[in-house]
């Protein structure tokens, strides 16, 4: 008979290894999937994982939009790791990613069409409170009357939706766009323009600054006070609060901080690869993350392989839509299961698998 | 008298330990057997196979000469084996009548089952009203909900695992009436307890368990409690000697008129609660478990907000937090070792972090400093004698004793002006229990005040310079230890607060 | 009273209009109000719902019969849920973090199989005929205008009702989430119940779905729950896990949307993107009034939702 034995520390080696495992099942069921879709499994694999990376002509093209994609998901993802260390369940980031988008365009446009070297940096202010301030109302609701901050947070995020849509068509639509619904194009007003830094890399401020993120994070939650008490409150709230932990507190300070950074995420995407806001210029960065702060872990290096690996589907995807007719559904689908799989591996960290004969009592 | 269970060669093994070594144990029909044991000699094992609730590894029993072979609670209660838990296994939010009608397999209508418990409880002395919420009723009640609900199955075996460990001396009698008879009616009766003198004046027969063994059965009425507990224990633990006191005639910490809500759902509020302990003193605190006692230490180490006054050193604590109160000197060990004085995921070293920050200076400006958190757990570790791997393996990787060991070390270690325990050494085994009363009266020989809060009334009697209840939330007035009788603090346990007792009172430190 | 009107609707026609509003999130509601009972927290509702919507809609469109796509839905979502169930009863995975699996795999699913299936018309659902009945005045409208699934919805709940509060199962199920220690230590089967709950809870939220692909719609397109299943997640709290509370939640729900759908109609002179939000801010105030209020122990959630339970230690 199989049994789960609880085991008394966890096993380091688990903690690296489920992780792998995950996605080496997630393959294997996927090409079973696309293989039911009457795609050859083995090349829809090897155009997913490997083509983006390696392919002689394709890879110029892909590998610099990994990181293109990386840079918002790895970026929304430690914020919300930080949250969830403390069972503080932001699910709203997508939300927090459009009005930080909003609230940074609408600065940027503000000053349409003067050239001055302070548009950008107040842009990246505006980004992060917009999104800290849609981060802020799920938190003083809970801490304030107890509502639950994963539904409040989640309905915000339609709520956000409606909002672009309602602001893309009205108040910060292209006046000289003839009509068509969406914002200016900040690529090309270069005071609020986030360019490539390095031509063909796919390098933005964007993606220096999660850089920087991850590092502050891995600080953070290794050396800093911060750290030791987000992680106390996830593990024991009672201890946290013996400990002097201020629960309203840390609860603000999580929701904040993920919202600012899942609105600078935001604010590094308009002014960069999306260039405009429009009604569909979320595209679901803010759900993924969420699997992204799962598979890595919830750690701050964990988060960055995630995040590339994420993005490197997300970049696999496209071409297999291109090259083999891959319904672009399957990627989100994909995604899931990968992440099914991680948490069904996850006891193998903290349980024993062992094998016992039944004895007659 | 006929035989009525027989338990031969019972085993069980956990990874690591051997639980239940070849367990033999026999009870006869109406017959009061004491099962006794301390904490973690495998009592609990024991009758946790009996019940149903796990398989033996080996050995086999018989109920009435038939072969007993329980693969639940439920074919142990169709069976005629009914248990009263220690922690009650009831649902707070439901009601009385529900509450009994879960434990039963075949229940009647609602109405019927309601006029058999009145009839029932009539019948032993268990007044309750059906339609009342359990989380609204008092420990004692609850108790009376719990051997209700077994009664209603009319059982031939009855266990009891420690059920006077949260009643007052009094509720204790009445139990002990309630049993007897129950006993004249033919039932037999498992007594699991460690409480000497009440086996002594119950049962007939023990058995004593230790290490997972059995030691000895015996008439415990023709045993000395001292006997008892030396088969008990093993070897002769000497007591706790009191050191020589510091004696400061200024208050160290001193409280007035406080008052503050239930700090849980179910728990107590604290009314006009007056005490002060003075350098070098150790103030203990008696009372069963629910009284208030967690409120008490919530409210003096800052996690609850109170009204009145609370002093330390002269200065006003009720609007300092909790960090504060620290940085002051004041350092306090709540009950739940697990989940509140420590966090079970966490290492050593990051659970002496979640206390030690201020005094000890392991941070500054918010950066960690990790190596000093790591010397200073060692030292503890090594100074408490706690039996850990390390300072890097997790706390809930610890024995209760070891974890203890290190809780109160740590805060120890801390060198407090003023020390609050809540119940030190519940749950500990012996010898872990003796080096911390050791430590805490060492501690108060430095000139610490302490304030220790404890269901164990010899331990109290054992370590402290004067003794207050706490009931129902009021705190009676301390008195010297060597002044005070067990029967008297058994009254004011019950609430019976006698002319002579908590009148005129002046605290003299011993 | 016919021609009496309100902003232009007739308010029997908008009622009765407003039951089959309410109907998908209703009936994920009351599945989730007994996974939530027995001490269980399903994020995935979502999940639940679209699958149920997706695979409803394909298999009424190949079979030509509703019935049978809404027992694939049924089926489809007992499916989804029993992976919930096994990775969260089984394999101790976290509830929250798989609940939210649930529906991020949900969504991706869902768009994959009802790829082909878009702008395609499924099969009529025919209205149980009431005779003269329905032809009453505005009594016909509020009572015998539906289809079967509405009054089945309604016996449904009266159902969950007599379960919890007269059954002894019913009994059990609430003494799990209540305690579950204390149930296992009473000879509960606490896993396999809650498993039971899982199931229901997921043939519920699936048949919710193709409710709305297959009636209130219908139609398929991708993501069109948009947020029903946290809608529903909402009720449950709304309605203190009772399941009358929680059908008058479902019904206001359910009023608000069509107002403010019809007010769009109207073409009245307020943004229709802010009115599209209003069904989500009333549930956020509706969460914010009904947590605020701080309540009695019975209208409290289950002591042990959310809470792992493992019976080795």
């Amino acid at each position: 008979m199989l049994q789960l034995e609880p085991r008394l520390e966890n096993s380091r080696v688990w903690i690296i290894a489920t992780p792998v495992i995950a996605v080496l099942c997630t393959i294997i069921a996927g090409g079973a999937m696309f293989a039911l879709l009457g795609i050859n499994p083995v090349q829809a694999t090897q155009t997913i994982f490997w083509a983006p990376l390696f392919d002689p002509e394709l890879s110029a093209y892909a590998r610099p939009q990994i990181l293109v994609k990386a840079a918002p998901l790895i970026l929304i993802a430690i914020g919300l790791s930080i949250g969830f260390r403390a069972n503080i369940w932001n699910i709203g980031a997508e939300g927090q990613y459009v009005m930080g988008a909003i609230a940074a365009g609408a600065v940027g446009l503000a000053f349409y069409p003067l050239d001055a070297w302070y548009i950008f940096p107040l842009m990246f202010v505006a980004g992060l409170v917009g999104g800290a301030a849609w981060g802020f109302i799920p938190a003083m609701l809970k801490t304030r009357f107890g509502a639950n901050e994963i539904l409040v947070s989640l309905m915000l995020v339609y709520v956000a939706e409606h909002f672009l849509a309602s602001v893309s068509l009205g108040f910060l639509r292209n006046p000289d766009g003839s009509g068509f619904p969406g914002s200016r194009n900040f690529q090309q007003y270069e005071s609020a323009a986030n360019p490539e830094l390095i031509a063909g890399t796919g390098i933005h401020l964007g993606v220096i600054f999660a850089i920087f993120v991850v590092a502050l994070a891995y600080a953070l939650i290794r050396f800093h006070r911060f750290g030791y008490q987000v992680n106390l409150t996830g593990k024991s709230l009672r201890a946290a609060r013996f400990s002097g932990v201020n629960p309203t507190k840390l609860t603000i300070a999580c929701l904040c901080l993920s919202g600012a950074l899942a609105g600078l995420a935001g604010m590094f995407e308009l002014t960069g690869p999306a260039g405009q806001l429009t009604i569909d210029f979320n595209v679901g960065y803010g759900f993924t993350a969420i699997i992204v702060a799962f598979l890595g872990r919830l750690h701050p290096i964990g988060i960055t392989a995630a995040g590339l690996l994420m993005a490197l589907t997300y970049i696999g995807g496209e071409l297999g839509q291109f090259m083999l007719n891959l319904p672009s559904a399957a990627i989100q689908a994909f995604q899931g299961m990968l992440l099914f799989f991680l948490l069904s591996l996850e006891f193998l960290t903290t349980y024993r698998i062992r094998f016992k004969l039944k004895r007659d009592a | 008298m006929a035989r009525f269970f027989d338990a031969e060669q019972i085993s069980k093994t956990y990874p690591g330990v051997k639980a239940n070594d070849q367990i033999k144990l026999s009870i006869d029909a109406g017959e009061i057997h004491a099962l006794l044991g301390e904490n973690g000699s495998g009592k609990s094992t024991l009758v946790k196979i009996i019940y149903g609730l796990l398989p033996p590894d080996e050995g086999k029993m018989l109920l009435n000469g038939q072969r007993y072979r329980p693969q639940s609670p439920r074919q142990a209660r169709a069976e005629g084996v009914a248990m009263v838990f220690q922690h009650f296994s009831l649902f707070e939010a439901l009601t009385v009548a529900e509450n009994i009608e879960l434990g039963m397999d075949d229940p009647p209508s609602r109405n019927k089952l309601e006029a058999t418990i009145d009839q029932i409880g009539q019948r032993y002395r268990l007044p309750i009203l059906p339609r009342r919420i359990v989380g609204d009723l008092s420990v004692g009640e609850r108790q009376r909900v719990e051997i209700i609900r077994c009664l209603m199955q009319n059982p031939k075996l009855l266990i009891m695992d420690e059920p006077t460990s949260v009643l007052t001396p009094q509720e204790a009698d009445q139990l002990f009436e309630t049993l007897n008879e129950l006993s004249h009616e033919g039932t037999s009766i498992l007594y699991i307890s460690h409480k000497l003198e009440e086996i002594r004046n119950l049962c007939t027969r023990a058995t004593i368990l230790r290490l997972g063994k059995v030691v000895n059965v015996c008439n415990p009425k023709s045993k000395s409690a001292q006997e008892l507990a030396e088969l008990m224990v093993g070897t002769n633990f000497a007591t706790a000697s009191k050191g020589s006191t510091v004696k400061g005639s200024e208050p160290l910490l001193c409280a007035e008129n406080l008052s503050c809500g239930a700090v849980t759902e179910f728990g107590v509020s604290l009314s006009d609660v007056n005490f002060e302990v003075k350098k070098g003193e150790i103030l203990g605190i008696a009372g069963v478990a629910g009284n208030g006692q967690e409120e008490l230490a919530a409210v003096i180490a800052g996690e609850a907000k109170a009204t009145g006054s609370l002093r330390f050193k002269g200065s006003d604590l009720l609007h300092k937090r909790i960090t504060e109160r620290r940085e002051l000197g004041l350092l306090t060990a709540p009950e739940e070792r697990l989940g509140h004085s420590a966090a079970s995921e966490m290492s050593l070293t990051e659970n002496a972090f979640l206390t030690a920050d201020q005094r000890m200076a392991l941070s500054s400006s918010g950066v960690i400093d990790w190596k000093k958190t790591k010397d200073f757990t060692r030292s503890v570790i090594s100074q408490f004698d706690v039996r850990a791997t390390g300072a890097d393996s997790p706390a809930r990787a610890l024995s209760g004793g070891n974890l203890q060991k290190f809780v109160i070390g740590r805060e120890i270690a801390q060198k407090p002006e003023a020390l609050v325990v809540n119940q030190p050494t519940w749950g500990v085994d012996a010898a872990a229990a003796a080096i911390i009363r050791q430590a805490l009266i060492d501690l108060a020989s430095k000139g610490a005040a302490v304030l220790v809060i404890s269901q164990d009334l010899d331990e109290l009697l054992e370590i402290s310079s004067s003794i207050a209840v706490l009931n129902l939330g009021q705190l009676s007035a301390a008195k010297n230890t060597d002044e005070i009788t067990r029967n008297e603090i058994g009254l004011l346990m019950g609430g019976v607060h006698g002319p002579t007792v908590g009148s005129e009172t002046t605290v003299v430190a011993a | 009273m016919r021609d009496v009107e309100f902003l232009g609707i007739n308010p029997a026609v908008f009622l009765s209009t407003m039951v089959v509003a309410a109907m998908p999130v209703l009936l994920a509601a009351m599945g989730e109000l007994i996974v939530e009972k027995s001490g269980v927290l399903n994020l995935g509702v979502e999940g639940l719902m679209i699958i149920g919507a997706v695979c409803g809609f394909i298999v009424s469109v190949e079979t030509g019969s509703p019935v049978a796509g809404l027992l694939g839905a049924l089926l489809a979502g007992a499916i989804l849920a029993g992976i919930f169930g096994l990775l969260t009863q089984y394999f101790h995975a976290s509830q929250v973090a798989t609940g939210l699996a649930l529906t991020l795999f949900g969504l991706g699913l869902s768009a994959l199989l009802g790829q082909s299936y878009t702008g395609i018309r499924p099969p009529d659902f025919s209205i149980p005929n009431f005779g003269v009945l329905s032809e009453l005045p505005v009594i016909g409208i509020l009572l015998f205008s539906y289809d079967f699934l509405v009054y089945f919805s309604l016996a449904l709940v009266v159902g969950i009702w007599w379960f919890l509060n007269h059954s002894r199962t019913g009994l059990a199920l609430r003494a799990i989430g209540e305690n579950h220690n204390a149930a296992h230590s009473l000879g509960y089967h606490v896993i396999r119940v809650r498993l039971v709950a899982i199931l229901f809870g997921g043939a519920c939220g699936g048949l919710g779905g193709a409710y709305l692909a297959l009636i209130r719609v219908p139609q398929w397109t991708e993501g069109m729950t948009a947020g029903a299943g946290w809608i529903a997640l909402a009720l449950v709290v709304f309605g203190s896990w009772r399941p009358f509370r929680v059908v008058l939640g479902a019904f206001l729900f359910g009023g608000v949307t069509l107002l403010q759908l019809n007010l769009q109609a109207l073409g009245i002179a307020i943004n229709p993107a802010y009115l599209s939000m209003t069904p989500y801010i009333v549930t956020i105030a509706a969460l914010v009034v009904i947590s605020g209020m701080g309540s009695h122990a019975s209208l409290r959630a289950p002591a042990c939702l959310g809470k792992p339970f493992d019976a080795t230690k």
